[in-house]
């Protein structure tokens, strides 16, 4: 359970740190936060040459709350983000969701953007960036480029993060006046990758009515699914019509069975979880 | 730790400050923290269980917030201010309050996880200093027990919470406005 050797190199400036991507080409990885890394490098399921620390690039520390969007540099940890009270009365959905990633301590050191790039299955971050029509801001040493949620994420642990490029950033919308949101999860033990999560924002009218409903799940299929579920809001007030949500759902995940869970009782859960996070959400957007 | 290759591999100066004393330690970059702590600076308090983020025991305070040791490089952690179970005593160097309080409610059986335990309570206690009892089992949820069944460890955070208020109060007395 030790790691292989490798080549430190400690990058002050964003420019320094694609520089170094670009030279070392496929035997580079980028360190962040090492929660994921760091046990995959252990095992001897990685093994780069280099490693790139961002930890201390200053350009990557900054959270920035605009009028649009919120905008959570590389180097951010999960843990400051949950706790800014600005980012919170801008876009709750963040530290809804933070707070279901992993434990404390992991989230103490672990980055947002870094559990995007890793692209876990069940990454609750995923499925807000996807609800929340997140960017994710990319940089070679030739080249910069923004991936839009929707193309961001290709598969279990493979994001649109290609060699050589540094995720600078990553931009999370803010969602219109009259909105709600929640994160509900379940898993075997507090803190785990979830068995299945579903974050959910529901956007009310004038009359309180539900203009939008959209749902994101994780742990149910090879990435975050996101589904529109608009049409199963029953009117004013009302709840979501449970058949339209269940075929709605049905249609948008692929759930797989595993030592944690069949594929049946995951397809189960999301039904189960869609419903409590449109309700919950639906509640914060009427309040 | 000789892996035919170390004659080559790099090394290199980390300087960290733990529990109030600086080092310069030259390691390997791929030295875990875990095992920079116990090996290469004898401090052996801090017990590795998985080693790869799951059971909490090798918690320690990284500029106050409790991190996994097994879970980052030490030289990531160049010129931190690290604390271990070794730093959570009192000032005079008898038991802390989450030590006493351990005792106190008969928080450890083998004592293998308490050094995770404890690392993760005195961080957390600077965050919530009066934690309800449900508020006291989440904070503690990402360590693992194979003894005690944490009953006696989610009280035991409450007790040093109670423990804690008159030498927080007292630190606070003597440095006004420094918080911590
Ligand atoms: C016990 C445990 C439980 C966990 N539970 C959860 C959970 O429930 N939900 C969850 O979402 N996560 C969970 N995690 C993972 C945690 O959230 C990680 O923090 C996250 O997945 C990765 O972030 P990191 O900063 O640690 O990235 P690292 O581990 O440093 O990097 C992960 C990968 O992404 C790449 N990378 C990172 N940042 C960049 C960047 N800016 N540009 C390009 N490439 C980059 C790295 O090269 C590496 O391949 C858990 C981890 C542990 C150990
Ligand atoms: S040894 Fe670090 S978490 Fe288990
Ligand atoms: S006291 Fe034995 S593992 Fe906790």
């Amino acid at each position: 359970m030790k790691p292989s050797p490798f080549t430190y190199h400690r990058p002050h400036s964003a420019d320094e740190a694609v520089e170094l991507l670009r030279a070392y080409g496929d035997s580079a990885k980028v360190l962040a936060g090492g929660q994921s890394l760091v046990p995959l490098m252990s095992m001897r399921l990685a093994a780069p040459e280099h490693l790139v620390d961002i930890n201390r690039v200053e350009a990557l520390q900054s959270v920035e709350v605009g009028e649009d969007e919120v905008r959570v540099g590389a180097a951010v940890r999960h843990s400051r983000l949950e706790r800014d009270e600005e980012v919170y009365g801008a876009v709750p959905l963040l530290r809804q969701g933070l707070v279901n990633v992993a434990h404390p301590a992991i989230r103490n050191r672990g980055t947002t953007v870094g559990s995007l790039v890793h692209a876990d299955p069940a990454a609750e971050m995923a499925a807000v960036l996807l609800l929340l029509d997140g960017v994710v801001e990319l940089r070679s040493a030739t080249d910069s480029r923004e991936v839009a949620a929707a193309d961001f994420f290709l598969g279990p642990m493979q994001s649109a993060t290609g060699p050589g490029e540094l995720a600078v950033a990553a931009r999370f919308g803010r969602p219109p006046p009259g909105s709600g949101s929640a994160f509900v999860e379940l898993s075997r033990r507090q803190g785990d990758y979830a068995m299945c999560g579903v974050g959910a924002l529901v956007t009310t009218g004038q009359e309180s009515e539900i203009t939008s409903a959209k749902v994101a799940l994780v742990g149910v299929g090879d990435g975050p699914a996101l589904v529109d579920v608009t049409s199963a809001a029953a009117g004013p007030g009302g709840a979501f019509r449970e058949p339209q949500l269940a075929e709605l759902l049905a249609s948008q995940i692929a759930p797989e069975s595993d030592i944690h869970a069949s594929a049946e009782y995951r397809r189960h859960l999301a039904l189960v979880l869609t419903r409590r996070a449109l309700g919950q959400a639906h509640e914060r957007a009427a309040a | 730790m000789n892996t035919g290759s170390t004659n080559t591999e790099q090394t290199v100066a980390v300087s960290v400050t733990v529990n109030g004393t600086p080092y310069v330690v030259d390691v390997p970059p791929r030295r875990l923290l875990s095992d920079a702590l116990r090996h290469d600076l004898g401090l052996t308090g801090t017990h590795v269980g998985c080693e790869h983020g799951v059971c909490g025991a090798c918690t320690v305070l990284v500029d106050g917030a409790p991190i996994r040791s097994c879970l980052v490089f030490a030289v990531s952690l160049d010129g931190t201010q690290i604390t271990t179970v070794e730093g959570c005593c009192a000032d005079d160097g008898e038991m802390g309050p989450v030590q006493q309080a351990f005792q106190d409610c008969h928080a450890l059986q083998c004592g293998f996880c308490t050094p995770g335990f404890i690392t993760l309570i005195t961080g957390y206690l600077e965050d919530n200093p009066a934690p309800t009892p449900a508020e006291a089992s989440e904070a503690i949820a990402g360590n693992l027990c194979r003894c005690t069944g944490y009953q006696n460890i989610v009280a035991a955070v409450q007790r040093a919470a109670e423990l804690r208020r008159p030498v927080v109060e007292e630190r606070a007395s003597r440095s006004p406005g420094e918080d911590r």
